[in-house]
């Protein structure tokens, strides 16, 4: 283990003896999210430390649950990268803001709330980034499954019969096709790993 | 494609006897033809890494200024050609499609970089578009990841060859009922409604991706992330 993590580890202990943490690899995971405010502006404030750069925030899908990984930096030391990750459940996924304490959290939030949908509570302004208002699912979830879009579908062939584009007759077959069967136009089985 | 070359059945030395008098003879075609291969009027847009690219052929070391097509324009309304410069996100697709819709005829469009013609390495991105000759009608692909400017020169000297290959009377933008509009896809629940114009483009029979590899979809096997907490192991019994 690196030794500024040990450091780090043991001065939030002293600092903050209520925060459950423990490492991972050269990482810290604080037990409980909702210790994550408290513990930043501690790394931020410390005058041993004075983590105040806040470089990214990512997230991961580990299937039994999501991970929000932040990545902290001292400009004044020149020190970091220091790791901090909370662990979410998959089902309702909610960790308090960093906005408050990082600046540059806003839009890290906002494309992990995107990709993953990690709800990030007192987040100024939590809308989707890349995606628009609309978009269903988080498609960075590894249980999102792409649409198929060589395939046509009911929607497709409506809109496009409602805006006076000539629909070949074999497409709006694969399309009735589908929509009898109760089934979306999907990407193919979840692909077998490329050798 | 087929030059229209600059020829006529007069004889050459009346020509030049007429030339001294400031008297030139040549094809309609001919001289229509030059003066909009000459001057084709490029869209100011880029959408990736292709752009940066394109501003290289257009800056000085290789002058894009030299087959008269300099002068890019900040408005569709100017433009008659539109340079498709990278990767065409589902998000953009709308607006790429409606510049095209407001540009004026005639109109043609290079797609630059193998994004644009196909999604090119992002082909099995959730927001990503495969290839934005799904909405609009494409005239000169450009190969390339990126293209370096030269192709994208050639590609140019390619589209003044088909400039140069239409003729003043049969050209299809003074042809009654042209309908050179497409309707702009909207953003739907999970992607563009609707995926495809059928009218422009339509997915081929046989998929090549998909003899290939067996799937059109190439992710990666979805599985879980390994275990990065060690995992106490127990000592072995003393004997």
């Amino acid at each position: 283990m690196d030794t500024q993590i040990s450091e780090v580890k043991t001065q939030l202990e002293t600092g903050l003896p209520d925060v459950k943490l423990r490492t991972i690899g050269n990482s810290i995971l604080l037990e409980n999210p909702e210790d994550l405010v408290r513990a930043a502006f501690f790394l931020k404030e410390a005058p041993a430390f004075r983590l105040d750069y806040l470089s990214s925030i990512t997230a991961a899908d580990y299937l039994d649950y999501l991970e929000s990984v932040y990545h902290l930096y001292s400009m004044e030391k020149k020190t970091g990268p220091i790791v901090l990750r909370v662990r979410v459940k998959r089902e309702a996924p909610r960790v308090p803001s960093l906005v408050p304490v990082y600046r540059s959290a806003d839009l890290q939030e906002r494309e992990a709330y995107d990709t993953f949908g990690i709800v990030y509570e007192g987040h100024p302004d939590l809308r989707r980034l890349f995606l628009w208002e609309g978009f269903e699912g988080y498609p960075l979830r590894k249980d999102y499954r792409q649409e198929d879009t060589d395939v046509l579908e009911i929607a497709d062939i409506e809109w496009l019969e409602k805006h006076g584009v000539n629909v070949p007759e074999k497409f709006k077959t694969q399309a009735r096709e589908l929509a009898a069967a109760g089934k979306r136009a999907l990407s193919e089985k979840p692909a077998q790993p490329r050798n | 494609m087929n030059h229209i070359e600059n020829k006529s059945r007069i004889d050459p030395e009346l020509r030049d006897e007429m030339a001294k008098q400031n008297i030139f003879i040549t094809s309609l075609d001919f001289i229509y033809n030059w003066g909009r291969r000459s001057s084709v009027w490029p869209m100011q847009f880029g959408l990736a890494c292709c752009a940066i690219e394109m501003i290289a052929a257009a800056a000085a070391r290789y002058d894009i200024a030299r087959f008269g097509a300099e002068l890019f324009r900040a408005s569709p309304r100017q433009a008659d050609l539109m340079i498709v410069a990278g990767t065409v996100t589902k998000k953009m697709t709308p607006n790429v499609v409606r510049l095209y819709n407001q540009m004026a005829e005639p109109k043609y469009v290079l797609a630059m970089g193998a994004c644009a013609i196909s999604g090119g390495p992002f082909i099995d991105g959730y927001n990503v578009l495969r290839g934005i000759d799904r909405f609009i009608p494409v005239d000169v692909y450009v190969p390339g990841c990126p293209p370096r400017p030269e192709a994208l020169l050639y590609g140019l000297m390619e589209l003044q060859k088909k400039i140069d290959s239409q003729t003043f009377t049969k050209a299809e933008w003074y042809q009654k009922g042209l309908k050179r509009e497409f309707p702009v896809p909207e953003l739907g629940p999970n992607g563009l409604i609707p995926k495809f114009n059928p009218e422009i483009w339509q997915p081929r029979e046989q998929d090549a991706r998909k003899t290939r590899y067996g799937q059109t979809v190439l992710t990666g096997k979805k599985q879980k992330a390994p275990r990065l907490e060690p995992v106490a192991v127990p000592p072995p019994p003393a004997a």
